[in-house]
């Protein structure tokens, strides 16, 4: 049990282990943001809508804003900062970012869809983005992105 | 604003029943926090964190069931072959909830407590007459699915018991059908939800966002298994109207509830169902 005080978390983060004095009432998209300076992950709705903080638990695409930062014990959290922006030509290329808000949570899952190209035997790359709201592009060029993306050699 | 996190189903038992509150058990926490930092009254609560009970994690298969435990997510169904044969309802619905971010939290358990009347994987699990396995420190109950709701969030569950798996048993079923009718195909909570199964067991229609709850239509059910024969969607509605009782709301109206309730039925039925044409 953990009183109201502070509470010990211990989890890795980008393949690293992090261990922090938390309040138990915190969402991990706040420790990422705000303790841990992890700025990339954004918070658009704050209901699981927008997908805008989307990262990694335990490799499954997650929204942050939804996971108690006490359930990130023991788990390994990936972030947009974990991604190498040279693995994005395709998506600069093909139009799949205007303003940016939405862009970290597009790229996270469209790098995950990338890494289990297995998904796209039952669900279209439509459907895996469907957590993921724009605003700006009318998605075709998301969608052009990642096809090119999953064409390309040697990048999964 | 406690937390407490029991390695055992004996231990968050052994808490539900010990501490005042109770604690909120907790799964995925998809629900719990939405709109978080707004919540004040949340953070006045205590939590049970279940999801380090390792043992509510996996799904078990025997001769005459399926048993999902309480922390078993969407994902994990919608990315098991074998339930996508058997229970196909099942996977339909875990690929409507949200998107694959709140798949790999959400789960059954959490969907079947949160009770809301617009819930999507509940319907499934009614349909193919799933029983709910409450645990808590005085022993093992089960109610059957069907049988759980009261009213409006009210369930046959005791403040120390914890659902601890749902149990779904295994027959041919030779009609499965879900729909789910939103504003858009993703990230939409339901204005109409609709499953359907027909197996030994008889004809299951279940209705969603119809109702106070998740709610067997019993009457439409007991008229399927007497073949009373329905021409239209129209003659389905007299029946209906004794299960389902649909309110306007940010959603939806009344009306339009109703109205596309029984065109999907009929259309649905229509071809599966002899009595229908």
């Amino acid at each position: 049990m953990s009183g109201d005080a502070t509470m010990r978390v211990e989890f890795a983060l980008n393949g690293r282990p992090v261990s922090l004095d938390i309040d138990p009432a915190e969402r991990l998209l706040d420790t990422l943001r705000y303790t841990l300076g992890l700025t990339g992950s954004k918070e658009g709705c704050g209901e699981g809508e927008c997908g805008a903080c989307t990262v990694y638990m335990d490799g499954l695409p997650v929204n942050s804003c939804l996971v108690p930062t006490f359930q990130a014990r023991g788990r390994a959290i990936e972030t947009i900062e974990s991604i190498p922006p040279e693995s994005l030509g395709a998506m600069l290329a093909s139009g799949a970012t205007q303003c940016g808000a939405c862009t970290p949570g597009v790229v996270m899952t469209a790098c995950w869809l990338r890494k289990h190209p297995e998904l796209l035997k039952t669900h279209t790359a439509r459907e895996v983005m469907a957590g993921n709201l724009c605003r700006c592009t009318g998605y075709d060029g998301i969608v052009d992105g990642i096809r090119d993306a999953m064409n390309e050699k040697g990048t999964a | 604003m406690r937390i407490f996190s029991p390695a055992t189903l004996e231990e968050a038992c052994a808490i539900l029943a010990r501490e005042k509150g109770p604690p909120t058990p907790i799964a995925g926490a998809t629900d719990v926090l939405v709109h978080w930092p707004m919540n004040l009254a949340a953070k006045e609560r205590d939590y049970l964190d279940l999801s380090r009970v390792d043992s509510l994690r996996p799904m078990r298969w025997s001769e005459d069931s399926l048993t999902l435990g309480a922390m078993t997510t969407y994902w994990d169904v919608v990315r098991d072959e074998r339930v996508g044969r058997e229970f196909p309802l099942l996977v339909k619905a875990a690929r409507q909830v949200g998107a694959v971010q709140i798949q790999s939290r959400g789960t059954w358990a959490g969907n079947i407590v949160n009770a809301s009347p617009a819930a999507d994987g509940v319907p499934a699990l009614m349909a193919y007459d799933a029983v709910v396995v409450l645990r808590s420190s005085a022993g093992e109950d089960e109610v059957r699915l069907d049988e759980f709701y009261l009213d409006y969030k009210k369930m046959k569950r005791r403040a120390d018991q914890l659902v601890a798996a749902i149990r779904v048993p295994r027959r041919p079923h030779d009609v499965q059908i879900f729909e789910k009718v939103g504003a858009r195909r993703a990230q939409a909570i339901s204005k109409v939800g609709l499953a359907i199964a027909h197996s030994s067991a008889g004809w299951r229609v279940v209705a969603a966002a119809v109702a106070p709850t998740i709610r067997r239509c019993r009457t439409v059910e007991a008229m399927l298994e007497r073949g009373d024969a329905v021409r239209s969607a129209d003659d389905l509605l007299p029946a209906l109207r004794k299960d389902v009782s649909p309110i306007d709301d940010i959603r939806s109206t009344s009306a339009y509830r109703e109205r596309v309730l029984a065109r999907l039925l009929y259309h649905d039925l229509k071809g599966v169902c002899p009595s229908v044409t």
